[in-house]
């Protein structure tokens, strides 16, 4: 069975959730839409105080290249535009609404009628993913738009659908999968129809058979769409390492996918432009995984942007347990820790992750003990142990030259090693440092 | 209001730890040590034991009173160079309180003048071995022969010489019974001479991930093919290679000292040049050395080259 070349680790997958069907997730009483809720530049505010927005309506338009545009996930009234702290504490700018009502645009297509027929050109499919303001959902939230504006000199040849879902605990590809099998398929034909590549390759772990079982049996109704199972290895769902699962190809260090021919997208990315093209809906919410070993309940919720942590806290466990220790936005092993509970989910968000605090607190730091896990760990094939020695001795420039700027911070190395070094936090040290070096170079 | 932790990811962590491997490190030579036992008697026991236990004291002593920092004599890493050190030395009954000085060298310089486990550019237990073999060469080189009663209680034990010093020494053939040297019956240090409980030690290290087979098998495959080579231009001369692998400290030194974490490369191809280097050291220290043996200065001598390995070999990247 097929996975990438080198390095990754086995976490306990913790998938509890699996079998917990997509819910609706109430409105809130009032949202906050963050205006950058993308990879790039902040869209800018199109409404203003006081007016009256329907759902779907276009509330942040997309005005730099590299941006996307931002709809209201709820009718109400703009109570003020400002800033607003995000999950992790930092000011963006945002538009409060007040949700009134339940009220849509019409052009949006809200029957459950599934839409199989595509007729738009590659063109009109990558402007039309830019009006609905559509973004990559695997974690990154790269606005699609521009990754299937293929430069002139660049050739696609490969559409991989990333449903790898490697993170342990999430299970919201796992949920899509087997409840929109047939939706996402069509989503795939229309990103694979942007692209003109013959085949499209949807990556999914062995240790998911039920949703490959059902992606088999949907892909083959379909032309050009390939199921590819994957042995279970963390972290088959970056970017680079599923490319090289699928493909045998490898991404040169600084390059981009398509320098190799690839273009890889999210399955839940697939599903969104499905709804964008086929039902003229804007990606406005997104499937949440609420989860934690000690939560009586395990969720999977369609969550409207915009809904805050604490109301999905609120309506999912009442409060949180008394000794949860951490509360992530995203996997175990590359999500982020959430500060502030007070701020909204936006397109980036994929779970609510409730961590016991038994396991919130590192453990003792002790003295490198040249074992080389993470060296063995890490599927890029650098040496965590080694950045970690030059970064604290301000050695920046060497550790460029061993390539640190590689890494993924996947979080291999830390997690494996045994005498609990933070690994990466002194290489998100040391890459940041460097690329400073690198920009004051240039100047 | 309760405040909720922020680190960075990960947010989960394996269940390793570095006291996890050091006691597997011990639970691997715990074979060796019964062999030993079964062996030697009684005295084995005790110089382990006093060996352990000095190697405890005296890293808490200079953690507490020279280093002042919190002790992390529970890691287990000290029982390691304790039991390491003994099975390095003969089972004689002054060996029981001579241990306790190789420990205090083994521990002190070998180890905690580096700034503790990891530091160490040298295998602290053969730091502690030659130290011995330099400053008590009699008495680390007057060898118990194996008791032909097992688990014996008394102190004293006729002493033999070695299948190596006896071919050191000349005339003798020393192409003994190669099933008793695989066993272990044979003089030797106490925890060297089973081949066979070195190797079960060995095998589950190998399973648990702990070494890996590189350094070992490029050990003892250079030692075997270089001795053979000996062998066959002059058969009278040379011990034939089943023999030399299976006596003295190649077996031991190969699988549990060689592979000591902090002082061996840590990518693979770098194992396979110590493990070369270790066999063709220890081969030809025995054949043109002053001593029979030459497998701790042999690892001792790769050891210094470690760094330079870890600096030439690297892994080979992802995006290249």
């Amino acid at each position: 069975m097929k996975t990438f070349a080198m390095g990754g680790v086995h976490p306990e997958e913790n998938k509890i959730s699996t079998t917990a069907v997509i819910e609706e997730f109430p409105l809130p009483e009032t949202a906050v839409i963050l205006m950058n809720q993308h990879l790039g530049a902040p869209a800018t505010p199109c409404v203003a105080k006081g007016d009256t927005v329907k759902v779907g309506q276009l509330i942040g338009k997309a005005e730099a290249f590299m941006c996307a545009n931002v709809h209201s996930p709820f009718s109400g009234t703009v109570q003020k535009i400002d800033t607003c702290k995000d999950a992790f504490g930092l000011a963006k700018p945002a538009i409060y609404i007040k949700v009134e009502g339940d009220e849509w645009e019409e052009s949006i297509d809200r029957s459950p009628d599934i839409k199989r027929e595509c007729d738009l050109e590659p063109k009109q499919i990558v402007d039309k993913l830019k009006e609905m303001g559509v973004v990559g959902l695997g974690g990154a939230t790269f606005p699609t738009h521009i990754k299937y504006s293929i430069a002139p000199d660049k050739k696609a040849e490969y559409l991989i659908i990333n449903a790898v879902e490697c993170e342990p605990y999430l299970t919201s590809d796992h949920r899509v999968m087997m409840e929109h099998a047939e939706e996402i398929c069509i989503g795939v034909s229309i990103l694979r129809k942007a692209l003109g590549v013959p085949n499209a390759y949807i990556g999914i772990e062995n240790n998911k058979p039920e949703p490959i079982a059902v992606m088999k049996a949907m892909a083959a109704k379909f032309q050009g769409i390939i199921v590819e199972p994957l042995k279970v290895k963390y972290p088959q769902g970056a970017e680079k390492q599923l490319i090289n699962a699928i493909t045998g190809r490898r991404v040169p260090s600084g390059k981009l996918p398509i320098d190799v021919g690839c273009v890889v997208s999210n399955v839940g990315t697939a599903y969104a432009v499905y709804e964008a093209i086929q039902k003229n809906k804007p990606l406005m919410e997104n499937i949440l995984t609420v989860t934690g070993k000690k939560l009586d309940k395990q969720h999977n919720y369609h969550v409207r942007f915009g809904t805050t942590y604490n109301d999905i806290i609120a309506h999912s466990m009442g409060s949180l347990p008394e000794t949860t220790g951490k509360v992530i936005s995203g996997g175990p092993m590359m999500g982020k820790a959430v500060s502030n509970l007070d701020a909204p989910t936006t397109k980036g968000a994929s779970s609510v992750l409730v961590i016991d605090e038994s396991e919130a607190t590192r453990a003792e730091e002790s003295n490198c003990i040249r074992c080389g896990k993470c060296m063995h760990a890490c599927p890029m094939g650098l040496e965590p142990y080694l950045f970690s020695s030059l970064v604290k001795n301000g050695r920046i420039e060497e550790a460029g030259a061993h390539n640190i700027l590689d890494c993924i911070e996947c979080g291999c190395c830390f997690f494996s090693c045994p005498a609990n070094k933070p690994l990466l936090d002194e290489i998100r040290l040391g890459k940041n440092l460097y690329r400073g070096i690198l920009m004051a170079k240039k100047k | 209001m309760k405040l909720l932790n922020v680190s960075g990811s990960p947010h989960v962590h394996s269940d390793e730890s570095t006291k996890r491997i050091m006691w597997r490190v011990n639970l691997a030579l715990v074979p060796s040590l019964i062999v030993a036992i079964a062996f030697f008697g009684i005295n084995a026991l005790l110089i382990a034991v006093v060996s352990v236990a000095s190697c405890v004291l005296f890293q808490w002593l200079i953690e507490k009173c020279i280093m002042k920092t919190k002790s992390a004599v529970c890691d287990g890493s000290a029982i390691v160079t304790g039991l390491l050190l003994a099975f390095n030395v003969p089972a004689t009954r002054e060996m029981i309180w001579l241990v306790a000085i190789g420990a205090l060298v083994a521990i002190g310089i070998g180890k905690m003048s580096f700034g503790g486990l990891g530091k160490n550019p040298f295998n602290p237990a053969l730091v502690g071995r030659v130290f011995m073999l330099i400053s008590f060469p009699v008495q680390m080189t007057t060898w118990p022969k194996p008791g032909d009663n097992l688990f014996s209680m008394s102190v004293d034990a006729t002493t033999g010489a070695t299948p190596l010093g006896m071919f050191k020494e000349g005339g003798v053939s020393a192409t003994g019974d190669v099933m008793q040297y695989f066993i272990g019956h044979m003089g030797g240090s106490m925890g060297e001479v089973s081949a066979l409980a070195i190797l079960i030690g060995a095998l589950y290290l190998m399973w648990r991930k702990i070494i890996s087979w590189h350094i070992p098998v490029s050990f003892i495959g250079t030692a075997f093919v270089f001795a053979g080579i000996l062998w066959l231009c002059d058969k009278g001369g040379n011990m034939d290679p089943l023999s030399t692998i299976l006596t003295g400290g190649i077996m031991l030194g190969a699988c549990f000292m060689a592979t000591d974490m902090v002082t061996s490369p840590m990518t693979k191809t770098g194992q396979l040049i110590f493990g070369i280097g270790c066999g063709l050291l220890t081969i030809i220290i025995r054949k043109w050395g002053q001593y029979p043996e030459g497998v701790s200065f042999a690892i001792l001598l790769m050891n210094s080259v470690t760094p330079l390995l870890n600096r030439w070999c690297k892994p080979k990247r992802f995006a290249n």
